[in-house]
């Protein structure tokens, strides 16, 4: 069984800082992590590996860096990784990411299995799981809240969130699945994990390694275009209301009055 | 590709400085962009004095081919036997816009049921309603939904398609784009025509409401965003005030085959769950505890607080993961993004994986006895006191006189 | 600038990943389990998943090789988030020194795979409610019965009773010979006439379970026996000098993190329009905590790694580097407490909860009485050799 797992490296919200009154991201001392959900995608491929045998295989689209992610994925546990990265992916929106991403598994020799975290918490779309399925041609489930495998180990039953409930749903392999939170507790690396993940090769594959062609990637191949990006500005921002607790209610319960919210 | 002009670049700084990605640095007295990290947003560009930085963009849809898709649709979630509220909010967002085009704006429903309730969407401003109803779309298959919404959009070919961004239109949207080999932005907060090209500008938050990027989708056809519930006001219902009586709603029903309901997903149950109270993606205000509320009993305080303000309860991970509340009510990382217009935080410290959660609500209102509090930093209104005293104040005060549920 | 231990790249590995349990895992959950007393099996699941268990288990039983120094360097991380967490799997290291120390071929590959997968935890039983220090006043009696052993006695506050699997533990063989006359035996849960007593409530400490062993008319295979007949006390002996840095190592993990409370809690706490560690009283003693806490790191360190350099006889070191740093861990607390003032007293910060716990430290494994004893024994015997 060949299970795909993707994961983007995206900045440690602990460690972005916005500077409200230049209006500007404070950079310095920015980390690289793997995007939350994703641990949740990756401990899921785990559990279905554990569960019906294969291998799991990590792949990121990100710049030459984005091997760290791939060697944490490792020490999880996954199999192998693979970093796709080329300069002409830069600007890839999300159709042009997950054509790329579909090459790349096409390269390795496709998927019967696949899962992304929900969304991304940089790009923040959600949009690249569903996209990818259609990209490989096969079903989609988007934010599993829990999963068991099917019997005979044909697919997977889950729990598809939805602002009502949810509906279980059943789907057979080949497959991908969108993670949330609350699907599993990712599980700790282990210290062989570490110590193979420090050893492991990782490939770096080009547009051309994967057969890309020029036209779907990166900006060429991506219809949105940012047009211009700005920080909201909060005006008056951070008023401490100050006297007795009545005084300081009253206080408030007049500027919400003002805001036209009571 | 990007590229820096050193003739025309003076070395002023302002690029480093608006650049997200820290993708620009100056070396001596000219920017220089490093490409690994630049995701050619084309903020630099957009803020150069000097005009040096320039992004060359292929263009590849002519202009005649673009020409031909016309009209604005907005895709009609139809769910347990209705149409969901963000409906009518996109037909009355969808109906300014079709009128700056000059187009018509139609209404695409799909699923069992949908066609008998159709005539409201006229109501709501639709011209025209395309309808997909089967008892076999009764529950939601993404692929059968994405299958019938692109089928439709490359026969028809409208300009723009609007959806709700709820978990039905965030599931299967993305794979309609993708059929259709176009653009989709997520989450808009702001849709308007540039009267000049037609283009729909789309304007969406990213990095958890800290940034706002306008986005348009110039060389493909149809442009498609969704938009979050309570975003737009939905128009009035009501035939005599909107202007929409008398008007001709056309109703056209749609031939399915079987081909077009075959369905690798199978539902097998559907729970519709008795949730405490909105959700947190459609509420306008939220109340949000968080570490230092102390008691489950300050917690039935705040849930009859957002009660009566007809809000949602949010929490922080420290209470989810203390079993007060269940893990649907975090906002943050790992939890919900939310952006209400009124936030109110009870013992909220301000972590920053909270932060990033709820960064965007339009006012930020907090109550923790620590005045170093991280969020202070972010908040609109900051009280430093007793968060039982304040509430009990609060509920006094905003709870009082008839007509709440209670607690 | 932290002092440069020169680790190697996998012991840097292991510090790294047992800090990232300590603050994923433990420290989230570390006063819920201490207010219900409650027993971390979810964490001794990440701590298998992380094979933390396998540390000091040799590669061909499926562990990871690693030496004493190794083990110190987990358990003070871990000891960072709770000391409690962190003595429920120490405990079952200590109750697996004596089958890999003494264990015949046949035991250590019936057991040590499934102790290094972490499928199953281990205790140790010395201690009876008439022998604590005195160790050699134990009333519980193996008795040959030919083809079987029969045992008899109850074992009282052992750490992981009733959670564990496999027991190591003492009896009397020949009360006659004295402390020569007892031996080391391997228990299972299950076995026919082994029970366990109550659980015990205890001032800290509290997510580690401590249960009374009950022995009644208990039969046992002939091949329990762990090492020769009379060997007991040896075995016990040994055991306590290899696992008695780990216990040092626990406490230079807790009084980390009081320090590290403290210093944050003094820079935000202003008192007389000032942080109150701006006072040089506050100063002082921070500055007294982190350096005890640094002598501390570097005497388990450096014994840790004579014991792996594989020295013969290491009682004396071993019992200074479990008698300082839980010296200094008591008296860290005790002081964090102090600079956090009312704050620090009360259950919403955790320097209340890690000063309820270090008390142990100066306990169990040897009361620091006891240590001073094996000390001066050793001093004595030294001094008189040259
Ligand atoms: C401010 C801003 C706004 C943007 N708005 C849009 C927009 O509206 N529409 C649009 O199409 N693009 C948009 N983009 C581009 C988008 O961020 C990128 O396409 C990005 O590569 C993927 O989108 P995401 O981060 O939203 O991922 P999501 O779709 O949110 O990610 C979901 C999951 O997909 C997988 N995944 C995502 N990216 C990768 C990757 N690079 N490698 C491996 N797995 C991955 C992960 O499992 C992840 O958890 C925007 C970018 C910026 C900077
Ligand atoms: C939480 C907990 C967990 C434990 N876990 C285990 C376990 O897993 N396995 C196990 O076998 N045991 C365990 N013990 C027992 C522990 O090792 C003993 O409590 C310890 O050895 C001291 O024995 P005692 O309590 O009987 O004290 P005592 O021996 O009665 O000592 C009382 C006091 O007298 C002092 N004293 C005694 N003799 C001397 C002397 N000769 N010179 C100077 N001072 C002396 C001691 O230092 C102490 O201050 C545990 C105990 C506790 C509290």
């Amino acid at each position: 069984m060949n299970i795909i797992v993707c994961i983007k490296q995206v900045p440690d919200a602990a460690s972005v800082k916005w500077d409200r009154e230049k209006g500007t991201l404070i950079r310095d001392g920015v980390k690289s992590v793997i995007n939350p959900f994703d641990y949740n995608a990756i401990e899921a491929a785990l559990q279905v590996r554990d569960e019906l045998g294969g291998t799991v295989t990590a792949v990121t689209m990100g710049p030459p860096q984005a091997e760290e992610a791939i060697r944490e994925a490792i020490s999880l546990g996954v199999d192998q990784g693979v970093v796709v990265s080329d300069r002409a992916f830069a600007g890839a929106d999300t159709l042009a990411t997950t054509y790329t991403l579909s090459k790349a598994i096409e390269k390795l020799g496709g998927a019967d299995l696949v899962f992304c975290g929900k969304q991304a918490i940089d790009g923040d779309t959600a949009q690249v799981g569903p996209g990818l399925s259609v990209r490989l041609g096969i079903p989609c489930v988007t934010c599993i809240g829990d999963m068991e495998v099917l019997e005979g180990g044909k697919g997977l039953r889950v729990k598809r969130m939805n602002e009502f409930g949810y509906d279980l749903v059943e789907v057979e392999f080949p497959a991908l699945f969108t993670t949330i939170a609350s699907l599993n507790t990712p599980r700790v690396p282990s210290l062989k994990g570490k110590m193979r993940a420090k050893k492991a090769k990782i490939p770096v594959w080009t547009a051309e390694d994967i057969g890309a062609d020029p036209d779907r990637i990166g900006l060429k191949g991506s219809p949105t275009q940012v047009a211009s990006t700005y920080i909201p500005t909060f005006e008056a921002r951070k008023e401490m209301l100050e006297g007795s607790p009545e005084e300081q209610v009253e206080a408030l319960v007049e500027r919400l009055k003002g805001a036209g919210i009571l | 590709m990007i590229s820096v002009d050193k003739e025309l670049c003076s070395g002023c700084g302002v690029c480093p400085d608006v650049c997200s990605y820290g993708a620009i640095s100056l070396v001596g007295d000219t920017a220089q962009v490093d490409l690994d990290k630049c995701t050619l947003c084309g903020t630099c560009a957009e803020n150069c004095p000097a005009d040096a930085i320039t992004i060359e963009r292929e263009e590849t849809g002519s202009a005649a081919e673009l020409d031909q898709w016309r009209g604005v649709w907005v895709f009609a979630e139809f769910r347990n036997g209705e149409y969901a509220p963000v409906v009518f909010e996109l037909l009355g967002k969808g109906r300014e816009l079709a009128d700056a085009l000059g187009e018509e704006l139609c209404a695409v429903a799909i699923g069992s049921g949908s066609r008998d309730q159709a005539e409201v969407l006229g109501n709501a401003g639709a011209d025209r309603v395309l309808v997909a109803d089967s008892p076999e779309l009764e529950g939601f298959s993404e692929d059968v939904w994405a299958r019938i919404l692109s089928r439709l959009a490359s026969e028809q070919k409208p300009e723009v398609i609007l959806a709700g961004a709820t978990s039905m239109g965030r599931a299967f949207l993305p794979q309609v784009a993708t059929m259709l080999e176009t653009g989709l932005t997520a989450d808009c907060t702001q849709l308007e025509i540039r009267a000049e090209d037609r283009a729909l500008l789309q304007t969406r938050p990213a990095f958890g409401g800290n940034l706002l990027a306008t986005i348009v989708c110039p060389n493909h056809r149809p442009q498609m965003a969704t938009v979050r519930p309570n975003v737009f006001r939905a128009p009035s219902m009501d035939f005599e005030d909107s202007g929409n009586s008398g008007r001709q709603i056309e109703i056209d029903e749609i031939e399915l085959s079987p081909e077009d309901l075959k369905s690798g997903v199978r539902v097998v149950e559907r729970k519709v769950e008795d949730l405490q109270g909105p959700d947190l993606a459609n509420s306008q205000v939220i109340v949000t505890a968080g570490r230092g509320i102390g008691s489950e009993d300050n917690l039935k305080a705040l849930e009859q607080l957002a009660n009566c303000l007809e809000g949602a309860v949010g929490a922080t991970r420290a209470i989810t993961d203390a079993g007060w509340i269940s893990h649907h009510h975090q906002i943050g990382q790992t939890g919900a993004t939310v952006a209400p217009k009124l936030y109110l935080g009870f013992g909220v410290s301000g972590a920053i994986q909270h932060l990033v959660g709820m960064q965007g609500s339009e006012i930020i209102v907090a109550v923790n006895k620590d005045p170093d509090a991280p969020i202070f930093d972010v908040a609109t209104y900051g009280i430093v006191g007793d968060v039982h005293e304040i509430l009990q104040l609060l509920l006094q005060r905003i709870c009082k006189g008839a007509g709440q549920t209670g607690g | 600038m932290s002092v440069n231990y020169f680790l190697t790249e996998e012991q840097q590995m292991i510090v790294e990943l047992c800090r990232q349990i300590a603050e994923e895992k433990i420290v989230p959950v570390r006063a819920e389990l201490d207010r219900n007393e409650e027993f971390p099996w979810e964490i001794m699941k990440d701590l298998a998943q992380a094979d933390l268990f396998g540390l000091y288990i040799p590669e061909e039983y499926g562990g990871l090789g690693g030496g004493t120094f190794e083990n110190c360097l987990a358990v003070e991380q871990l000891a960072w988030g709770c000391i409690g967490v962190t003595t429920t799997f120490a405990a079952s290291a200590l109750g697996g020194y004596p089958i890999l120390l003494f264990g015949s071929k046949e035991q250590k590959e019936r057991y040590l795979p499934d102790v290094a997968a972490g499928k199953k935890l281990v205790a140790f039983g010395l201690t009876e409610a008439g022998a604590g220090s005195d160790a050699a006043a134990i009333k519980t009696t193996a008795v040959d019965a030919g083809d079987h052993w029969v045992i008899n006695g109850t074992k009282q506050w052992i750490t992981n009773g009733g959670e564990a699997e496999i027991y190591t533990i003492i009896a009397m063989t020949d009360k006659h010979k004295g402390a020569r006359g007892a031996s080391a035996f391997i228990l299972e849960k299950g076995d026919e006439g082994f029970s366990f007593g109550k659980k015990e409530k205890k001032m800290g400490l509290r997510a580690s379970s401590t249960r009374e062993l009950i022995f009644n008319e208990c039969r046992i295979p002939k091949d329990r026996l762990l090492g020769r007949r009379g060997q007991g006390f040896i075995v016990a002996m040994r055991t306590l000098d290899l696992a008695r840095p780990g216990i040092g190592a626990i406490g230079v993990g807790l009084a980390q993190a009081a320090l590290d409370e403290s210093v944050k809690y003094a820079k935000e706490r202003v008192q007389f329009g000032q942080p109150i560690i701006s006072f040089q009283a506050i100063q002082h003693m921070l500055a007294d905590m982190a350096t005890e806490i640094e002598a501390s790191r570097a005497l388990v360190y450096a014994v840790a790694r004579t014991i792996d350099g594989g020295v013969k006889n290491f009682s004396k070191l071993s019992a200074m580097s479990k008698l300082f740093p839980t010296d200094v861990a008591m008296k860290v607390t005790t002081d964090a407490v102090q600079v956090l003032g009312g704050y620090g007293y009360m259950q919403e910060y955790p320097v209340e909860k890690m000063m309820r716990d270090a008390k142990i430290l100066q306990i169990y494994e040897g009361t620091n009485q006891i240590q001073k004893n094996v000390i001066a024994q050793a001093l004595n015997k030294e001094y008189a050799a040259k």
